[in-house]
């Protein structure tokens, strides 16, 4: 217990350092999205409509960014060769580099998009389901994307790669994400997408823990 | 099965049937495409254009069962550690991703006159892109890798996480209201097409299927042999460095 508390701390305090781009996933996500009204137009009802696709797009390529400062400087190091001899399991080292990586990246969106759902428009009462479904969502884009870096870990041009693995797997987050706002933007029940969401990233948290241990072991060479 | 884990068994296998299937696959595609396109009845609303479900549904088959075949393999080299396991889903994954495009594809070119639109994401035509875009990581995977043993690893992990789309796949059209058809062949009480549509679709299934099984064994032979070419190109570097 007391190794994983480490791991993640040292995680989070090495992002958080200059260098570490713990808010450079924040900081794309508002990006792209004042992106939006400047490409799309000002017309509000077009901006409103778009929005739930719009804001769920940023967050998963925001998530994408975070990625490659997860298991990569690792593999550089050595520290993943110290963390495979450690007696903490390879899956809680996964679980631990997610929790990290969700902190810094996926939580952050999640506070930051009530902000910039109401510079596209959004009214205020849908507001806090867009927070519940990135809240809910975000998780499993954290999982599915450590996974994925584990498999591309050490592969030159690795970050396209990656970008190829995760995409279609985070695509399910997505629709359900986007259409759990949608519906309550039309004043509709949101609770079944967001149930599913939430099914999904207890999905990915199992599926994921597992693959991206896998494939940690499977990286010595 | 165990006795063709032996490379060299297996080549000689190969070679001794790919003619045979070849030659098979184009005599069912052959009596397929002509059941399919004069004997066949046409649809009672869609005329003539309804034909080309003879090639759209058995490519959606092949697109699902392929990838079914990639994860057995990846299963069997996994657990099992069979040693063309790697290599057999490797050699399939091209072919899959193929059957794929061809079903999307083919489903457009029906969609347009049927339903007056090229595509609609619907829960269906959205997962079967998601299966295409699977098939082209995993092949990107693949080739990103240079050492065969630790390309394999991987790629099989990628194989297995993704195989969770095919029952998604499959049951879409239960769970969703989507504008494509629902399952009229693989139903638990028996497929609800006559015998006269049935059977050029099961025909041109079975053509698929082994003319598939052709590609795989080429694809296979050749992923064995380029292998060796590249274990005899590295051990000749060292020679020479060694002479030198």
């Amino acid at each position: 217990m007391r190794a994983f508390g480490a791991l993640l701390r040292r995680d989070i305090v090495l992002s958080v350092r200059s260098g570490g781009g713990a808010g450079l996933g924040a900081g794309f996500f508002v990006l792209v999205l004042v992106l939006a009204p400047l490409g799309l137009g000002p017309e509000q009802s077009l901006l409103r409509s778009a929005a739930p696709g719009l804001i769920w797009i940023a967050a998963l390529l925001a998530n994408l960014l975070g990625l490659e400062r997860v298991i990569e400087p690792d593999l550089q190091d050595g520290t993943l060769d110290l963390l495979r001899l450690s007696s903490l399991p390879l899956e809680l080292v996964v679980l631990a580099k997610v929790a990290a990586h969700w902190l810094t990246n996926g939580l952050v969106i999640c506070l930051l998009a009530p902000l910039v759902a109401s510079m596209l428009f959004v009214q205020s009462q849908v507001l806090w389901v867009l927070m519940l479904s990135l809240l809910l969502g975000t998780p499993g884009l954290s999982f599915i994307g450590t996974a994925g870096a584990a498999l591309s870990a050490g592969v030159r041009r690795g970050g396209i790669l990656l970008a190829l693995i995760v995409l279609p797997l985070n695509i399910p987050a997505l629709i359900f994400g986007a259409s759990a706002v949608s519906a309550a933007q039309r004043g509709g029940d949101p609770s079944q997408a967001l149930l599913l969401l939430a099914a999904l990233s207890l999905i990915a948290a199992v599926v994921a823990s597992l693959a991206g241990a896998a494939a940690l072991r499977l990286n010595e060479d | 099965m165990l006795h063709y884990a032996n490379p060299q068994h297996f080549l000689s296998l190969a070679r001794r049937l790919t003619p045979w299937l070849l030659g098979a696959a184009l005599l069912l595609l052959a009596v397929g495409v002509f059941l399919a396109l004069f004997v066949a009845p046409p649809d009672y609303q869609q005329g003539d254009a309804s034909r080309i479900m003879y090639v759209h549904v058995p490519a959606a088959w092949m697109s699902m069962f392929v990838y079914g075949c990639m994860a057995a393999a990846s299963v069997a080299a996994f657990v099992f550690k069979h040693p063309l396991g790697d290599v057999a889903a490797k050699a399939a994954a091209p072919a899959g991703a193929v059957f794929t495009a061809l079903a999307l594809v083919t489903g457009m070119l029906w969609g347009k006159p049927m339903w007056g639109a090229w595509w609609v994401w619907d829960a269906r035509l959205t997962s079967v892109l998601i299966l295409f875009f699977l098939y082209i990581a995993y092949i990107a995977l693949w080739d990103a890798i240079e050492e065969p043993t630790r390309a394999a690893r991987m790629a099989r992990i990628l194989c297995l996480v993704g195989a969770v789309n095919i029952p998604i796949i499959h049951f879409s059209v239960e769970w969703w209201n989507t504008l494509h058809q629902g399952s009229t062949v693989f139903r638990l009480d028996g497929p609800k097409m006559p015998p006269s549509m049935l059977t050029p679709l099961l025909v041109m299934a079975i053509a698929y299927t082994v003319l598939f099984a052709a590609l795989l064994l080429v694809r296979m032979r050749t992923e064995i042999l380029g292998r060796r070419l590249r274990t005899l190109r590295l051990t000749s570097k060292e020679r020479r460095r060694d002479l030198l």
